[in-house]
């Protein structure tokens, strides 16, 4: 079973939880920019949880399903059609063999998932089937999707619906998107870095409430921020230290930048923040010109957020799959 | 370890940074390495990230967040200053790894530029470079790069105003006080002075990466003969 890949999309990946354990040898994690969203699409096909499923930036690919495959969006709300019907996201939709999926643009948000029932089944690199741009691992050296590319799908059973005769099929139920995909402009936590009292008091003020808007350079390793430059109170000569997703660099230019998923390992700027992890998805669906800004949190807080977030998203995910057991759709 | 110099700034929910120094310092960054090892054998991390003169660590936070609810950055700092402050440090003795490099020519294009910057004859630069004992700092950058400390001060060199887009696997190159081998071919701004024919990085080897941090590495002069052998032999 497999999915070719027709037109590849803005910048298609395949993404899964990313690598961990391997910052020390260089590799950084990589894996879904919006992490409780892959997570979700998964859950709707009813995967164990862990494989991995395409992320999609700003316009996705079209691609054809050889054979019949249940799958789900989610995410920023993304077009996606087969033929003329449209597909509703956050769905099971189940599609026919020789279906092709057109993806097309997103209204607001800047990154969708394509779960399929199975997963991408591409041969895992330290651990993980995600692509790294930068370091070249996973996929085809960690490239993006290409016309062309034949991407396979792992072995599951077939998903059963009451009507899953019909070629072209959505389950009848859905999730609501809130708050897994939350584009209020409410501001992302921001806590301290370790050279956060360096800023001059002025620009410790605007890093805390000024608006900056997302750079059109920003990618998977970084979402620039644009806005009036910030400045140190004295220049800093710093050596490398260790760098995670979600530090807020300063680098000469004044304009900070956020680490994303695609993180290096180490870096040298000034780190005048991190953001809060329960925070991250949101900064992720930000896209190029969307405005932003941030508010001083506390770690114990950020803590206290990300465990409420975690339990919650766990619920759910066991929600869903004894949904998809009593609809009869998996074999218990 | 005497752990009262040490800093503890939490760093992110997950992860703590240990740091022991503001300076590159081959000494310093020895404590970094000596610690890894113990922090790694005695404590639950997730991931220890150590840099020249400081390390991440990376844990669960739950798990170190006893019943009373206590800061789990405070729980672990605890830990690692008992695990540090118990006494032996450095169970390890560092891996040594000889690097074969084929100096100058096509495999050290910027090898006459630096010996012209430095006023020193090619000879004699490859000699200073060859005749050091380097220590594996840290690695980043890409996948497997090392930051190699101990270079001949002498041998310190700018990095090239224009950078490459593509610096070929194995070079080995100057930047700065330091000197490093590029894993894979990537763009880079580092003075190249030569190449190895083996394969630092490999996705299929275990471990992935020929080095690791806080190994020790020499370099040894091989011909374009041997050069080609070894690298006939690494792809057999």
């Amino acid at each position: 079973m497999s999915v070719t890949v027709l037109k590849p999309g803005l910048l298609s990946t395949l993404q899964d939880g990313g690598r961990s354990g391997h910052a020390a040898i260089g590799v950084g994690r990589a894996g879904a920019m919006d992490v409780p969203a892959w997570r979700l699409a998964n859950a709707l096909v009813g995967n164990r949880g862990g494989e991995a499923a395409l992320e999609c930036t700003l316009r996705g690919p079209t691609l054809r399903f050889e054979r019949a495959a249940w799958i789900a969006l989610t995410g920023a709300p993304i077009q996606a059609h087969v033929g003329a019907v449209a597909l509703p996201p956050w769905t099971a939709c189940r599609l026919p063999a020789g279906g092709v999926l057109q993806l097309g643009g997103m209204a607001i948000g800047c990154r969708s998932y394509l779960a399929v029932r199975g997963g991408f089944d591409v041969p895992p690199v330290l651990g993980s089937r995600s692509s790294d741009l930068h370091a070249r691992l996973g996929h085809e050296a960690g490239r993006a999707l290409q016309a062309g590319d034949v991407l396979p799908i792992g072995h599951a059973g077939e998903l059963r619906g009451p009507d899953a005769t019909q070629s072209l099929h959505a389950s009848c139920w859905g999730l609501d998107p809130q708050p897994w995909f939350d584009f209020a402009l409410a501001p992302i936590t921001l806590l301290h870095g370790s050279h956060w009292s360096q800023l001059d008091e002025a620009s410790q003020q605007r890093l805390h409430g000024a608006r900056f808007s997302i750079g059109t350079d920003s990618n998977r390793t970084a979402s620039r921020l644009d806005g009036q430059p910030l400045q140190l109170r004295a220049p800093l000569e710093l050596i490398s230290e260790a760098a995670l997703p979600g530090t807020m660099q300063l680098p000469p230019s004044g304009q900070p930048i956020v680490l994303m998923a695609e993180a290096p390992v180490t870096g040298g700027y000034p780190r005048i923040g991190q953001v809060a992890a329960v925070d991250l998805p949101r900064l992720a669906q930000r896209r190029p010109g969307d405005a932003v800004c941030f508010r001083h949190g506390s770690l114990d807080d950020a803590i206290t957020r990300l465990a409420a977030r975690e339990q919650a998203l766990g619920a759910l995910l066991k929600n869903l799959a004894q949904r998809l057991q009593q609809d009869g759709c998996i074999d218990g | 370890m005497e752990t009262a110099s040490i800093q503890f700034e939490p760093f992110a929910e997950d992860a703590l940074l240990l740091r022991f120094d503001h300076r590159i310092d081959a000494a310093i960054n020895a404590r970094v390495h000596a610690a890894v090892a113990t922090l790694q054998r005695d404590l639950p991390l997730l991931e220890c990230v150590p840099a020249y003169a400081s390390v991440l660590l990376r844990f669960d936070p739950l798990a170190w967040q006893d019943t009373n609810a206590t800061d789990p950055h405070q729980s672990l700092e605890q830990a690692v200053r008992s695990a540090l402050g118990a006494g032996e440090t450095s169970p390890l003795l560092p891996r040594e790894r000889e690097i074969p490099v084929c100096y100058g020519g096509a495999h050290g294009p910027d090898l006459a530029e630096v010996a012209q910057h430095l006023g020193l004859p090619t000879g004699e630069v490859i000699a200073r470079h060859v005749a050091a004992e380097y220590r594996v700092a840290m690695l980043g950058f890409a996948p497997g790069f090392p930051y190699l400390l101990g270079l001949d001060p002498t041998l310190a060199m700018p990095r090239r105003r224009d950078p490459r887009q593509r610096v070929p696997a194995g070079s080995v190159a100057i930047g700065g006080a330091q000197t490093g081998i590029y894993p894979d071919q990537l763009p880079g701004g580092w003075q190249l002075i030569g190449r190895t024919p083996l394969c630092l990085f490999d996705v299929t080897a275990t471990p992935p990466s020929l080095l690791g941090a806080g190994d020790r590495v020499r370099f040894r002069i091989i011909d374009e003969e041997e050069l080609q052998h070894l690298e006939a032999e690494q792809l057999a």
